[in-house]
């Protein structure tokens, strides 16, 4: 008996997590902060947008729910994703468990594409990897897709190909340089201090200036040398490339 | 013949100290300005690196040299003193301090601004929040004593500044429920000459702008080195937020003297007058950035002014013998204030304090600048401050003090990519109008200097050190160190040769021609 009551409270101390004693209040709270200082990048319903799909069982930068809260709390490393440093440690928890609770709503969110048919379209007729490497092939002028499905949820994937220049990845801005002798430069931003700035052109060579040298330095914020696919691709070819692109997680 | 040999001594004395810089902010006035002319605008284009110092620490590297007749006397992060041979850059002894296991810095990094020097004694504050002195000669400890008890979130960053035969210093911790202080410690004995707390206790004038037990713990850390002048014998020093920083619900009032700049008597630390910039801070906005000592011409007439470009995006004048408010514009964007009244207290807009769902404001909470230094010029009467245009989503949250915890109330998330851009600039310093500006890609964490060169120095978070025309803005030279520049420029010289030097990423780096 006795041994049994101590093999039970053993279990409990085991187990115990940052949820435990929490409820509907906590949750309550949690989805505001969640709504009011988060949805900014993961959507009000956590389905993802510039940040991660937070609406799944399995989470690639928590593997457990403290570590949902660390994540809250101190970011993740080298991503975009900041640390809620300004939340106490109650209101992080709280947090965590609101987005824990995202994915017990279900993943909703429906595929409708073909993932190998995506492929072919990101191959063949959609000339994606011209630009951009995915599963270790590709150009290296637009982003690296390799991991992106894990990163974007698939309605701004959507987006993405529909509309690229509605949000260009940090690191990808688009810039019009004129230099000495007038040429006008398309170009990617690739670093910037205050007395120089070093670009890719459309043919990928990069390109050093000092400003000074330069007579112009436009910043086309908003604009994306990406091609809309609006039109250029019918709508199952998006629905699969989507499919595709969202199934890109690292994962095998 | 001891007649001649003593002047003959202050001659060489004399000589040699325009070529020192012998306190933090170069001069007790605190207008980072160098006498030195042999840099100027017609060779500077010509600066070359002389040799780098490179410190073994990942922190950021924020001293400024103090420089005593051909050795540099640094701080290295997170508390290490090193003496280094001027001319090579070799270092002649070095002093680490041993830290407690369980020191945390509550709100910012293991860091270190650098030393005061009175003779052969070199001083520094310690993270573990004692005054160490040091012997100039080998880095030996003369005395070590306890300024305040680190485990409650009392922290030194700061340089100490020398006034006659006392060490003044201040202390970190507003985010960590402090009382602050301004200490003086006798600079032969290390006993402590008088303390000024910055948050008035019961019975004392200006506790009423507190209330319940909020001033126990509310903050006003003084973690900026101040300034002083001999001709009123006042110490001026900047102070800190109040706390918890973004949330003001339990400590209704002004909360003096919070985001103040106090004068203090040097000799005994009695409150001479206090200005108050932001009463009520709710956006983390210290006053504690450079008290600067110069005359202005006020309304026709010649001012002694001790100004400050404040966090709050406000540029103030002051009499300095009276504190006497004389101007207060702003010199970066803000949205918070409609502007100040006759006073000088903000006409603080509606619904600007921090919220659960983020309010947007301008500056942020790391304010329109911050402790880098900014510098005035007697040649050009300008006065320079570098400037960070970045706003941000205020948060508040719920505070509750532990002990050598943080006590904040809430934060911020900050508008960094190209939302965000930084300059240099220059304003007339009788009148706070913009003169010029130089453009910097993002908000800066250096301090600027101006020579009698005719130059400005100033640094960038991507590296570039480089110099203005102190006169027009225009870039006469830059070279990218490889590294973040979080600290401020400085000028000595050594036999004859002129040097501007500048901590970056984690190098010191030393210019000549």
């Amino acid at each position: 008996m006795r041994f049994t009551f101590w093999a039970v409270f053993g279990c409990i101390a085991l187990s115990a997590g940052p949820f435990d004693k929490l409820g509907p209040n906590d949750l309550a709270r949690g989805k505001r902060l969640f709504e009011a200082q988060c949805s900014v990048c993961h959507g009000m319903n956590g389905a993802g947008g510039k940040g991660a799909n937070l609406a799944v069982v399995k989470f690639r930068n928590a593997a457990n729910d403290d570590a949902l809260v660390e994540v809250v709390k101190n970011g993740v490393p080298d991503s975009e994703m900041p640390a809620a440093w300004w939340m106490n440690e109650q209101e992080a928890v709280q947090v965590a468990y609101f987005v824990r609770s995202l994915g017990r709503i279900a993943s909703t969110i429906k595929i409708a594409g073909s993932i190998p048919a995506g492929k072919e379209v990101f191959l063949g007729k959609g000339g994606c990897a011209g630009c951009h490497i995915a599963e270790g092939a590709g150009g290296s002028m637009g982003p690296d897709l390799s991991l992106i499905g894990a990163r974007r949820s698939p309605a701004h994937l959507r987006e993405s190909i529909l509309e690229p220049g509605k949000a260009v990845p940090e690191g990808f801005l688009a810039l019009t340089v004129v230099d000495a002798a007038g040429n006008k430069i398309r170009c990617i931003r690739v670093n910037e201090d205050t007395f120089t700035i070093q670009v890719r052109n459309m043919a990928g060579k990069i390109l050093s200036f000092r400003k000074s040298e330069l007579r112009e330095i436009h910043k086309d914020f908003g604009a994306s040398p990406m091609p809309s696919y609006a039109g250029r691709l019918a709508e199952p070819d998006v629905d699969n490339l989507v499919a595709y692109l969202a199934s890109l997680r690292g994962e095998k | 013949m001891r007649a001649a040999i003593l002047g003959c001594l202050l001659v060489t004395l004399a000589a040699a100290q325009p070529g020192n810089w012998t306190t933090y902010s170069g001069d007790p006035g605190a207008q980072r300005f160098s006498p030195l002319t042999q840099i100027n605008t017609r060779n500077v284009s010509g600066l070359k690196p002389a040799w780098v110092y490179q410190v073994g620490q990942k922190s950021e590297f924020e001293t400024t040299p103090i420089a005593v007749d051909g050795v540099l006397y640094i701080t290295e992060p997170p508390t290490v003193v090193t003496a280094l041979d001027a001319r090579t850059g070799r270092p002649l002894w070095t002093w680490r301090r041993t830290l407690p296991k369980d020191l945390q810095t509550i709100g910012f990094g293991r860091v270190n601004r650098g030393v005061a020097v009175i003779g052969d004694t070199v001083y520094v504050g310690t993270l573990d929040a004692h005054i160490v002195a040091l012997d100039a000669k080998s880095g030996a400890v003369r005395w070590d004593t306890e300024v305040a008890d680190y485990k409650l979130g009392y922290c030194i960053t700061g340089a100490p500044l020398a006034v006659k035969d006392k060490i003044i210093t201040g202390t970190s911790g507003g985010e960590a429920g402090i009382r602050g202080f301004v200490d003086a410690y006798d600079a032969k004995s290390g006993k402590r000459a008088w303390r000024f707390y910055t948050i008035p206790g019961p019975g004392e004038p200006g506790h009423d702008s507190w209330s319940g037990d909020a001033w126990k713990t509310g903050g006003g850390s003084t973690w900026v080195t101040g300034s002083y002048d001999a001709a009123t014998n006042l110490i001026y020093w900047g102070v800190g937020n109040p706390g918890p920083d973004w949330n003001g619900d339990d400590r209704p009032g002004d909360n003096l003297y919070t985001c103040a700049l106090v004068a203090l008597n040097a000799d005994d630390g009695t409150l001479k007058w206090h200005f108050q910039y932001t009463p009520h801070d709710d956006h983390d906005w210290d006053a504690t950035e450079i008290p600067v000592l110069f005359d202005a011409t006020v309304r026709g007439k010649t001012r002694k002014v001790v100004a400050m470009a404040n966090r709050n995006a406000f540029y103030y004048l002051h009499d300095r013998a009276t504190g006497e408010f004389l101007l207060g514009v702003p010199y970066a964007k803000q949205t918070w204030a409609k502007g100040l009244d006759d006073k000088g207290r903000p006409i603080v807009l509606p619904n600007t304090s921090p919220s659960v769902e983020g309010t947007l404001l301008w500056p942020n909470l790391n304010g329109s600048t911050n402790w880098f230094s900014p510098s005035y010029s007697p040649l050009t009467k300008l006065f320079y401050v570098s400037v960070r245009e970045i706003g941000a989503y205020y948060y508040k949250s719920p505070a509750e003090y532990k002990p050598g915890t943080f006590f904040a109330g809430g934060g911020e998330r900050a508008l960094y990519g190209d939302d965000a851009h930084g300059s240099i600039r220059a304003l007339d310093a009788s009148t706070g109008k913009l003169k010029w500006e130089f453009p910097l890609h993002t908000p800066p964490w250096s301090g600027v200097m101006a020579t009698a060169g005719g130059l400005l120095f100033g640094g960038s978070d991507e590296g570039n050190f480089f110099a203005l025309d102190a006169g027009t803005g225009k870039a006469l030279w830059q070279f990218q160190t490889g590294g973040k520049v979080v600290s401020n420029p400085m000028s000595f010289s050594v036999d004859g040769k002129q040097y501007v030097a500048i901590a970056a990423g984690q190098g010191l780096f030393v210019f000549g021609l």
